[in-house]
């Protein structure tokens, strides 16, 4: 796949070469007096922007979910919210877009984006002209998305770490909370960690939902207001339209890209790990 | 929420658990009167009461699943953590019910401490944060204080000399097994609890490691009181001073060591120290 998708890319850098990567032009409509131009990074930032959205709104929200799962719920609670939760990712993405134009992205428009405006305005991400259709509602709806997927493994990890752990920190005269956060989380790291790294692969290869709610815009603005385009929804909604070759190959090479951008963010995730564990490792691999 | 389900007995007392004992010269420490216990349906404790004396060693044996690992754990409230648990009767410490709904279990923890079966230090802290994590719990936060405290506990059980150069780089996991163990006893006697209770703390240590534990039982018994299960009679022989025998969860005979190993007056005890059955 890397193969074919590295032969089809080779003409589209053989044109504008590394120009394409760094670029922020996208201008493909071709005629006599207008050469198109071709670049992926509008598409690059808005994957990594909508996707670092939805992170930051789903990890509090997924780990807190399975810290209460895990550690506090009565069993046949776990059981209900545990079955919802995996419901939430049996759920169609096209399902979900067609939600969020219908539910989320008027209800953002008219309550929550306005509130941060008005509070965290001095920030230029939260600045007004507020569009519904926006980096901002594609980062919400895709931390909807990755969310169960974050918890059940979050959960799956928690559960994991031995009896005898909880007991040692209890023994010495910790509170529950204590407990989960002295003993429990430490043993769990890197699992979790693992966790937060499959939900952020997820929000960035997610297309359908995140090209029906983020505007499909082809340029960088600092406003999460406004609507933007991710690499995965750019390929999605223009490779019926490209009529010629080199636009056609160009969508490749974005997805060539796409895979380049997953791969280097995680590989960093790790190594941040790796770098930052107290001693060196995470416990859940001893 | 830990307090609530546990402490219905209807016994209650105004006094709060005094800080200080050793002026006391009461002879008893702890005293379980009428402990019942249960997992679910299943009735692993039955009215079992028996006195802890103050500065000494007292041994519980038994067979198997009698229930001595599960009152060892009612004596500070842990056998409660297990899910459908459920614990009925008194404990008095120090002239408190310890199951009286004033009392926070995690405050009946920090003075009566516990050291495991298994070694269970915390894999992602260092040795030294192992040593002080009751410690920071009870929000002591000084360095020097920190610092003193662990030499002192690790010196105590014999692992400075061991561990002195690579308290803060080497995981508390990186021990040996029998490294583990004192490591874990270190953690329970850095905080200076009262009591120290011991379940089976050398079934999964080698001959050597068991002696060296045994020894510092011995030496503990100066200045805390120690209650230790143990499979091995022989290891009750050698440590304790008061020897509890319990068979399918009741308390079939307490007395001083030496009276229970050479002339019990129960005949399943005696049947057990001779190796008739268990």
């Amino acid at each position: 796949m890397i193969v074919v998708m590295a032969q089809e890319s080779w003409p589209v850098f053989q044109q504008f070469g590394l120009k394409f990567i760094y670029g922020t032009d996208w201008q493909p409509v071709q005629s006599d007096q207008h050469k198109p131009e071709f670049s992926a990074l509008p598409f690059i930032y808005g994957t990594l922007v909508s996707s670092i959205i939805a992170l930051v709104i789903a990890i509090p929200l997924s780990l807190g979910t399975a810290i209460f799962l895990a550690e506090w719920a009565p069993s046949k609670l776990r059981a209900l919210v545990a079955y919802f939760i995996e419901l939430l990712a049996a759920i169609p993405s096209v399902v979900y877009g067609l939600w969020a134009i219908f539910f989320l992205v008027p209800w953002l428009r008219s309550t929550v984006m306005p509130f941060l405006a008005s509070t965290l305005g001095f920030l230029p991400i939260f600045q007004p002209p507020i569009v519904g259709f926006s980096l901002f509602t594609a980062g919400v709806i895709l931390a909807i998305m990755s969310l169960p997927y974050i918890t059940a493994v979050a959960r799956e990890v928690l559960l994991a770490v031995p009896n005898s752990q909880r007991e040692a920190m209890l023994a010495l005269g910790a509170t529950r909370w204590e407990c989960i956060r002295k003993a429990v989380l430490p043993y769990g790291r890197s699992g979790i960690v693992g966790a937060i790294i499959l939900g952020w692969g997820r929000a960035q290869g997610e297309t359908m939902a995140v090209t029906m709610v983020i505007g499909n815009s082809h340029y960088i603005k600092a406003s999460l207001f406004q609507p933007g385009y991710t690499m995965a929804s750019v390929i999605a909604n223009e490779i019926n339209e490209a009529t010629y070759a080199l636009y056609a190959q160009s969508l490749i090479t974005i997805g060539l890209l796409l895979f380049a951008v997953s791969f280097i963010v995680n590989g960093i995730a790790r190594y941040l790990i790796i770098k930052t564990s107290p001693l060196g490792r995470g416990g859940a691999n001893e | 929420m830990q307090t609530s389900k546990l402490a219905q007995s209807g016994f209650r007392t105004e006094s709060k658990p005094e800080q200080n004992h050793s002026t006391s010269s009461d002879v008893t420490h702890l005293q379980a009167q009428h402990i019942q216990a249960w997992f679910g349906h299943f009735h692993a404790i039955k009215d079992v009461s028996i006195d802890i004396h103050r500065h000494k060693v007292t041994a519980f044996i038994g067979p198997s699943g009698c229930g001595k690992t599960t009152l060892l754990r009612c004596f500070n409230r842990m056998h409660e953590l297990v899910p459908s648990a459920r614990v009925e009767g008194q404990i008095i410490f120090d002239g408190v019910n310890i199951y009286d709904r004033s009392i926070d279990p995690v405050e009946v923890r920090r003075r009566i401490g516990m050291v495991f079966q298994k070694p269970n230090p915390f894999p992602t802290m260092s040795i030294y944060d192992n040593a002080v994590a009751g410690l920071r719990l009870s929000g002591i936060r000084q360095r020097r204080k920190l610092d003193e405290i662990a030499e002192r506990t690790l010196h105590r059980a014999a692992l400075w000399e061991e561990v002195k150069d690579k308290l803060h780089q080497s995981s508390g996991a990186s021990l040996s097994g029998g490294q583990q163990q004192w490591l874990c006893i270190a953690r329970t006697l850095a905080l200076n609890p009262e009591i120290v209770l011991m379940d089976e703390p050398c079934s999964a240590l080698d001959p050597m490691a068991t002696a060296k534990i045994e020894d510092l039982i011995t030496e503990l018994k100066e200045d805390y009181t120690v209650v230790i299960v143990t499979h091995n009679m022989q290891q009750a022989a050698r440590v304790s001073d008061f020897t509890a025998f319990m068979y399918l969860g009741e308390l079939i005979e307490f007395g001083t060591t030496k009276k229970i190993f050479e002339t019990p007056d129960k005949r399943e005890t005696e049947d057990y120290i001779t190796g008739k059955f268990g």
